[in-house]
């Protein structure tokens, strides 16, 4: 696996210099961060090291307190989330959030709104366009749910109903309906056992190189990190403490610091 | 009443992977939700006053119960599809009942030389004073006037979420009743900057409102191509509402399914994955209020002509609460469920009720049972949210979801014990 720096290829999503302040806590500070377009891409960083605040910013939810975020060559710092989106950056969440009451398809329906012109009139009267429309969002919506791996009786059933593994696919499929550019993926493998991250794994390559999605990832399992990432970043109480391919990240006397503590990193040198 | 539906489909939603799923519209075919059901009911619904007198008042209290139904399905889009948990959806009717007060009365009869404006009126109005414009444009401006209202209210409750949004409405459907029945002490000439304008057509002493004494009467409901309505013949005022309910079923239903029907359901069951999927908050609940204020100034309007009388003493906080009752009695987001609510409520309050008011009486107690109506809607919700905490039809994700928490909870391991 090729080692690519993050200097290769064009950005589709840079950060300079992004700091959150909470009141007096500093949650993320002075975060500088590249990542090229089709590639696949970490945060790691132990719990509480603000790797989702830094998503949060990325999509809109929280506006940094300094710094500029720029996705594909337009700055976005401070947009709202569902402008966001709709430029071309998905996200799942750490703990899923499906549409408790909406079944898997209409889940990844909602996922489309953003792509979809049907407006309170049209909606009433029922246009053929909007007819139309309702008919291609609808089909869209089954194709992805195959494209996870969704079995098709499945599709009808609420969100809630489906078992765990099957929600996490739900919510990938649902951050696809919106074709995005960049998708941004918090923790997928949480509770998923050895041979589901295996196929999560290798479903993020195939994400990556049949559709051409870029992928940022934050996640704890190291296996699936250093499987998968082209670049890492490391981040440790709101600071990025190294970054660069998996091999150099493994062996950063920093990273193994922040993970097992000072002595541990003394020994392993 | 149960709901119509085939029961056991609920029970396969555990089923093991690779049996077939309960299909989407199991519970309820499309079919029998949107075609059997409202040819059924509209048949009925128009069938029935050929059996009373033209003048029965039975006949009014079930114009009443339709028109209480389009202001619930008003308030269905917005408590139950978008869960923005409204109490004071009274505004609406205020507003409603105000727009055709002030356009369909003697009410401004200082106007046009004390002879008053008229627009496409005929009959008994078009000799009044006053400003008396036909129904259909007093229905346009009722809408006018309520979607703008429902969004300036929507304003305010944008950034907050579940309790905090009932008190900001409560706090508006109040603000507006009081202006209603203190109305009659604010002069349009007293306006600032505007007001010697208003004077000048207006006249000087002219009030808001007419606080408790009520603007009155009211023109009756004059369609194009038939004769002003009757106070004494009530058939085609049942009539008009009917048709208005089976306007806004038919806008409910193709709004429910539609993007911005999911898009309000989405906003309910979790606004910040709502958002991250490209959902435009403001915008869509803007939209519910606006929809759902809409419904409620249609039905305000219609009151206030079939009322004939436009009171400021009709828009208390317990109208909110009667309407909002109507819909959780049915089922928090269902549409069959709400006419439901609204016609069974209607009739508890003026027809059941005033029956029963003399039953205390006769067993020798000294109190008229109208006086504790409220007493018996809170009874009858704690009974039904004990029994079908889902409302009597409910809508079938609701139906579908706690069917499920039933199921997997495995309550029957430990009761709760008084």
């Amino acid at each position: 696996m090729s080692e690519t720096t993050p200097t290769n290829g064009r950005a589709i999503l840079e950060t300079t210099n992004v700091t959150k302040q909470f009141g007096g806590l500093t949650a993320v500070s002075d975060v500088s961060f590249r990542v090229p377009e089709r590639s696949i891409v970490s945060i790691i960083g132990p719990n509480g090291a603000g790797k989702t605040t830094f998503f949060n910013m990325l999509t809109g939810f929280y506006k940094p307190t300094i710094g500029v975020i720029e996705f594909d060559g337009k700055a976005i710092t401070g947009g709202r989330p569902d402008v966001i989106m709709k430029l071309g950056m998905a996200r799942t969440f750490q703990n899923i959030r499906l549409f408790a009451t909406m079944t898997a398809s209409e889940n990844v329906m909602v996922g489309q709104n953003s792509r979809m012109k049907a407006g309170l009139f049209g909606s009433i009267v029922r246009t053929p366009r909007v007819r139309k429309e309702e008919k291609r969002v609808l089909e869209k919506a089954a194709e992805e749910l195959e494209y996870v791996g969704l079995r098709r009786s499945w599709h009808d059933q609420l969100a809630i109903n489906l078992a765990y593994g099957d929600q996490r696919r739900v919510e990938i499929a649902r951050a696809l309906a919106s074709d995005p550019k960049v998708l941004l993926l918090d923790e997928p493998t949480a509770g998923m056992n050895p041979q589901e991250s295996d196929q999560l794994t290798a479903f993020m390559r195939r994400l990556r190189d049949e559709r051409g999605i870029t992928i940022v990832l934050i996640e704890h399992d190291m296996k699936v990190i250093m499987g998968v990432s082209e670049h890492i970043t490391v981040l440790d109480h709101g600071e990025k403490i190294a970054e660069g391919g998996p091999t150099e990240v493994r062996a950063d006397p920093r990273v193994i610091e922040a993970y097992l503590g000072k002595k541990a990193s003394e020994e392993a040198h | 009443m149960s709901a119509p539906a085939d029961e056991p489909a609920a029970a396969a939603a555990p089923a093991p992977p690779g049996k077939t799923g309960m299909s989407r519209r199991s519970e309820l075919p499309w079919w029998v939700e949107k075609i059997l059901v409202p040819v059924v009911f509209l048949l009925f619904a128009t069938m029935l006053p050929f059996f009373f007198d033209p003048g029965s008042a039975f006949i009014s209290t079930c114009a009443l119960a339709l028109a209480y139904t389009v202001m619930a399905l008003g308030l269905n889009i917005i408590v139950g599809f978008a869960g923005l948990l409204d109490l004071g959806f009274v505004a609406f009717y205020a507003i409603g009942a105000y727009t055709i007060g002030w356009l369909g009365s003697g009410f401004f009869s200082q106007v046009g030389n004390e002879e008053g404006w008229h627009i496409f009126v005929s009959g008994f109005a078009e000799t009044q004073p006053g400003i008396h414009v036909n129904f259909l444009l007093v229905l346009v401006a009722a809408l006018v006037f309520t979607t703008i209202a429902g969004m300036l209210i929507g304003l305010p409750t944008l950034r907050l979420r579940g309790d905090y949004i009932a008190i900001v409405t409560l706090a508006f459907g109040e603000i507006i009743g009081r202006a209603a029945v203190n109305g009659d002490e604010l002069k349009l000439s007293g306006f600032p900057i505007v007001g010697g304008g208003l004077e000048n057509v207006f006249g000087p002493d002219q009030t808001i409102t007419a606080g408790r004494q009520g603007i009155t009467p009211v023109d009756k409901v004059d369609l194009p191509g038939m004769d002003p309505f009757k106070s004494l013949e009530q058939r085609p005022w049942y009539w008009l509402a009917l048709a208005m309910v089976a306007v806004v079923l038919f806008v409910n239903f193709r709004l429910r399914d539609s993007r911005l029907g999911r898009a309000w359901i989405a906003l309910r069951e979790d606004e910040v994955a709502a958002v991250s999927m490209g959902v435009p908050a403001v915008k869509t609940k803007l939209l519910a209020y606006g929809t759902g204020a809409a419904f409620g100034g249609f039905a305000g309007a219609y009151l206030g002509s079939k009322n004939n009388t436009v009171n400021g003493d009709q828009f208390q906080f317990f109208f909110s609460i009667f309407i909002l009752g109507m819909v959780i009695l049915g089922g928090l987001g269902s549409i069959w469920g709400t006419v439901l609510g609204a016609i069974t409520l209607t009739f508890i309050n003026f027809e059941l009720l005033p029956r029963m008011s003399d039953w205390p009486s006769k067993v020798g107690l000294d109190f008229d049972v109208s006086e504790i109506n409220f007493g018996i809607y809170g009874f009858l919700l704690v009974i039904m949210m004990i029994m079908r905490p889902q409302g009597l039809l409910p809508e079938r994700r609701r139906k579908m979801e706690l069917t499920e928490d039933a199921e997997t909870t495995d309550d029957t391991l430990y009761t709760a014990r008084a």
